[in-house]
């Protein structure tokens, strides 16, 4: 086996200091009975590169890739361009064969980017301060509900009928557990009334702009309202790009943010892994789940980063921990770092703006055709249509004339939005993919 | 000092003195990196057109001020990400002994099968006649995990270790909650990685702790006279965190059972016994795999991870969506909660959309290339390299359970250090001057200053031969009280010990303008 050095002589040279008849000797613990002979698991035998190679091939060639087709499909995962840079650096040795920089000499690599991603975070979503990542945006907004939760001492939460609905589900599925959770209706294209719903037993609400159906949300009357009531905001961005050109949230009265960044440096995966960014205000931070690199000296004085306050952490803490994250998701959280420090305040910028041109040159072009309606009027790059019949089927049939139309929202919301269809247009997307979106969804129509 | 022909010394030269500073700070390819932020000088990394864009559908929310990012092109920000990577230490560059962590190889076909645009570039929500080919291979990669783990089920969405603990604990209260049962407390060994209390209360529940016996085995009476009506579960990990088997693991599994509560394996070192045990066969009805560990998925420097877990006959109908099904048309993911098929009571959902798919064909490319036969060699190959250390350091280093064999990693204590002055930290430290990435230190919390070492199965015997002669000097000099080596260590690394303390009392979190040079702008 290649990847296996040790040899059967190095083998028995071993078992020989060891003093061990074989190496079943070594497992002389396990239950006899426990002790399970190869042919009890049904599975092939070791394999060359090339075999395996072939066989991988085999099942990706089955799948149609987003860069393989007129593509439109967002709903918190995006097709962007990934500059060459990015995933060449992320597969240096030192970056991916490394461990969490628990000895910080000689991991000052690692925790230098994460302090350097930290403030990109802060910067962007316009809080004081930032973690090192957690898993994605749908676990990061389960933890800004369970971190409101322990601030405020209460258990409820109000959640947006625009949160994303995997995002919902999975804060239901956590949050649940410590207090009441309330959905807002869905209103696709308009914004619900949610302050009515704050009241004194309410521990935040969680609100997505732009939301699920890509609709640009004001977040401060709602900041202002939770904050009269002692409740928090936690701000959902799922489209992390639209920050180059929208009003951040720190800057409408935000608590916490928990954000989606694959959009920046990552690509699609069929979902993951992804980087969840998290960020709050400066009094929460002990609150705060997650790693976290800070800046200090060595002992010649020098200028380094180590991992810090981790007395909230579940390694020291146990069960009294804020959280029982483990990790973080750092190379992909390097690759976000890379990928923003390549834009730069101009590239983010353009990239944004080119973004939303080319939503709202399709969105154009859409809304022209017979029978389909514009839902959302004020978007980033993502936006909703309705079209005369169910969406799915439509979505199906394009699929089969080879273009991926875009989110049907029955996949999202299984009742009562069937002719709704989301789509996402970026810097991706081309004049041809348009007129070949047009063309085949006229056909189909 | 002797020349070539054009006038250029051709010896090798003097020493150069350790304490002259050098004029730019870097020491040869040893380089002082700034910030990224320090770095700014209004340049750009990529090129793109500068589109105007109207204000109609912004909803009147354009962002009125900047961001504030760093300008740079790419060949500075390539040169700064280089020079931040040469001061990493990595398994690709050295031998990587973190006990409980599992630092193997990391192939790189799996990186590249990664990659295929067919997975790499393929969106979750994509039509799913668009996707046969992912579906297909979680769905081969959920038989390799069922079958060498003999289970019945496998949840596949949690998206790290920690992650597939709250699954499994979660599948566990809906269970009770079927039952119609209130059963709120957890047992959970002393030994235990502190994510298992961690995930315990982070689902409910409350955590009772279990202690060890002086041979680093759970104690098992004293866990059986704990089982109670309330008791929902017990946490634990197995081989445990000691690097011993639990050898009374069937008999503590048909306790539990019998006491109407579940049995939670804590999958973290599945790497030791893959293809050799299945944890089917001993009784336990969840268990998460790391697939960054046994699976050799890269670390990445703390992540991404993936944490699947598989679950008994008794757990299977309450796995989280999305399910995985077959039906006439091929594949199909069941997404929603209100749609699971007859029989199946989903607890919920983990994340959005399906779990860490690059994950999942980095560890199949593993699987596919080590098939049965290489995944048992592998974890016969750890336990034989762990083993090959404990018995090649336990006359210098004090073994506290010593007598017997280990598992997949080698426990040490600091007791071989009294009357030294050298600490466990100080020994860890030192290693890092040798070239070594120091052993995982002070966990277990059962052992005294705790120093535990997996040389996984990716080293070779020389490789070995040399750590065992470092490790075994420097146990010797340490005893002899030759602690030069020892005090104030690393001496070596690209930093010396770094101030903890003070990055906690007054935490700098975050790079902030200079406020002195901006009023000067």
């Amino acid at each position: 086996m290649r990847y296996l050095p040790l040899t059967p002589d190095d083998r028995r040279a071993m078992l020989a200091r060891i003093g061990a008849p074989d190496v079943d000797a070594l497992f002389r613990d396990v239950p006899k009975p426990a002790l399970a002979p190869l042919s009890k698991f049904d599975l092939p035998d070791t394999q060359g590169e090339m075999e395996v190679e072939r066989a991988l091939s085999k099942l990706a060639s089955r799948n149609v890739a987003a860069g393989a087709a007129p593509f439109f499909c967002g709903a918190g995962a995006y097709k962007h361009h990934v500059p060459s840079a990015v995933d060449h650096l992320i597969q240096r040795s030192e970056f991916l064969t490394s461990y969490t920089p628990y000895q910080p000499e000689i991991a000052q690599g690692t925790l230098q980017y994460l302090f350097e991603f930290q403030t990109q975070v802060a910067l962007l979503t316009g809080m004081d301060v930032a973690n090192a990542s957690l898993y994605d945006g749908s676990t990061a907004t389960a933890e800004a509900v369970l971190m409101a939760q322990r601030i405020t001492k209460r258990g409820k939460a109000i959640l947006s009928g625009g949160l994303h609905p995997h995002y919902a589900e999975t804060v239901e599925t956590v949050a649940g557990l410590f207090g009441p959770m309330q959905r807002t209706e869905v209103t696709p294209g308009s914004a619900e009334d949610i302050i009515a719903l704050i009241d004194e037993e309410t521990a935040c609400v969680v609100v997505q702009s732009p939301d699920v159906f890509g609709l640009i949300r004001n977040l401060r009357p709602i900041a202002d309202a939770a904050h009269a009531k002692g409740a928090l905001l936690i701000a959902v961005v799922t489209e992390i790009v639209s920050l180059g050109l929208l009003e951040p949230p720190g800057a409408q009265g935000a608590d916490i943010v928990a954000a989606e960044g694959q959009s920046i440096g990552n690509g699609l995966n069929f979902g993951g892994p992804y980087v969840g960014l998290f960020a709050t205000r400066e009094k929460f931070l002990r609150q705060m789940p997650g790693r976290l690199c800070g800046e200090t000296v060595d002992a010649e004085g020098r200028r380094g980063y180590v991992l810090t306050l981790s007395t909230r952490e579940q390694h020291i803490r146990r069960e009294k921990a804020t959280s029982n994250i483990c990790t973080n998701s750092g190379l992909c959280c390097l690759a976000f770092t890379i990928h923003l420090s390549l834009l730069g305040e101009q590239g983010l910028t353009r990239l944004a703006r080119i973004n939303h041109a080319r939503a709202s040159a399709l969105a154009d072009k859409l809304k022209a055709l017979p029978g389909v309606e514009l839902v959302t009027d004020a978007f980033f790059n993502e936006f909703t249509i309705k079209l005369p019949k169910p969406a799915a089927p439509v979505v199906e049939a394009l699929a089969a004339k080879g273009v991926i139309a875009g989110v049907p929202a029955s996949r999202l919301l299984p009742r009562g939005f069937d002719n709704l269809l989301i789509l996402a247009a970026t810097e991706t997307n081309t004049d041809d993919d348009f007129a070949a979106l047009t063309k085949a969804l006229q056909e189909v129509l | 000092m002797s020349m070539n022909n054009q006038g250029r010394p051709s010896s090798a030269g003097e020493a150069f003195p350790a304490s002259i500073a050098t004029i730019s700070g870097d020491r040869g390819l040893d380089h002082e990196e700034a910030l990224i932020f320090e770095l700014d000088h209004g340049a750009c990394g990529v090129d793109l057109p500068d589109v105007k864009v109207g204000e109609e559908r912004l909803g009147g929310m354009r962002r009125k001020g900047a961001v504030g990012l760093p300008g740079l092109s790419e060949p500075e920000v390539i040169r700064h990400f280089v020079r931040l990577s040469r001061k990493n230490y990595a398994i690709d560059s050295g031998l990587y002994p973190l006990g409980s962590c599992t630092m193997k190889h990391n192939p790189r076909l799996n990186e590249k099968m990664a990659r295929l645009p067919g997975f790499g570039d393929l969106h979750p929500l994509a039509p799913q006649s668009t996707t046969q080919g992912a579906l297909e291979l979680i769905s081969s990669l959920m038989n390799w995990l069922t079958t060498l783990t003999g289970m019945p089920a496998v949840a596949m969405s949690p998206k790290a270790g920690a992650h597939g603990e709250l699954c499994g604990l979660l599948a566990i209260r809906a269970a009770i909650a079927a039952r119609g049962e209130d059963r709120k407390r957890i047992l959970v060994p002393e030994s235990a990685h502190g994510t298992n209390p961690a995930t315990a209360a982070f689902a409910g529940f409350t955590v009772d702790e279990v202690p060890a016996k002086p041979n680093g085995h759970v104690d098992a009476e004293a866990l059986k006279a704990k089982l109670g009506p309330d008791v929902a579960a017990i946490m634990l990990t197995n081989p445990n965190t000691c690097g011993l088997f639990e050898g009374e693991i069937i008999d503590i599994a048909k306790a539990v059972h019998d006491a109407g509560a579940y049995f939670y394996c804590d999958g973290a070192n599945f790497n030791a016994i893959a293809g050799k045990v299945r944890p089917g066969d001993l009784g336990i009805d969840a268990m998460h795999i790391n697939l960054h560990k046994t699976f050799s998925t890269p670390h990445g420097g703390g992540g991404p991870g993936a944490g699947p877990v598989v679950l008994s006959e008794r757990l299977a109908a309450y796995a989280p969506i999305p399910l995985l099904v077959a039906d006439g048309k091929g594949l199909r993911l069941i997404e929603d909660l209100a749609a699971a098929p007859d029989g199946a009571k989903p607890f919920g959902r983990m994340c959005a959309f399906h779990g860490q798919m690059g994950m999942f064909v980095r560890a199949l490319t593993y699987m596919l290339s080590h098939g049965r036969d290489g995944v048992r060699q592998a974890s016969e190959d750890a336990v034989l390299s762990a083993n090959y250390i404990l018995a090649s350091l336990k006359d210098v280093m004090s073994a506290p359970f010593g007598d017997g064999p280990c598992m997949h990693e080698a426990l040490f204590d600091d007791s071989f250090l009294e009357g030294t002055g050298v600490t466990t930290l100080d020994f860890a430290k030192a290693m890092i001057d040798e070239g070594y990435h120091p052993m995982t230190m002070y966990f277990p919390l059962v052992v005294h200053g705790a120093m535990l070492i997996e040389p996984t199965e990716s080293e070779s015997k020389a490789s070995l031969d040399r750590f065992i002669h470092v490790l075994h000097t420097l146990a010797t000099e340490a005893r002899a009280k030759q602690t030069a080596r020892f005090a104030g260590a690393p001496h070596l690394a690209p930093r010396r010990r770094l101030d903890e303390t003070a990055a906690a009392r007054k935490p700098v979190l975050r790079w902030r303008p200079d406020p002195l040079k901006q009023a000067a702008e």
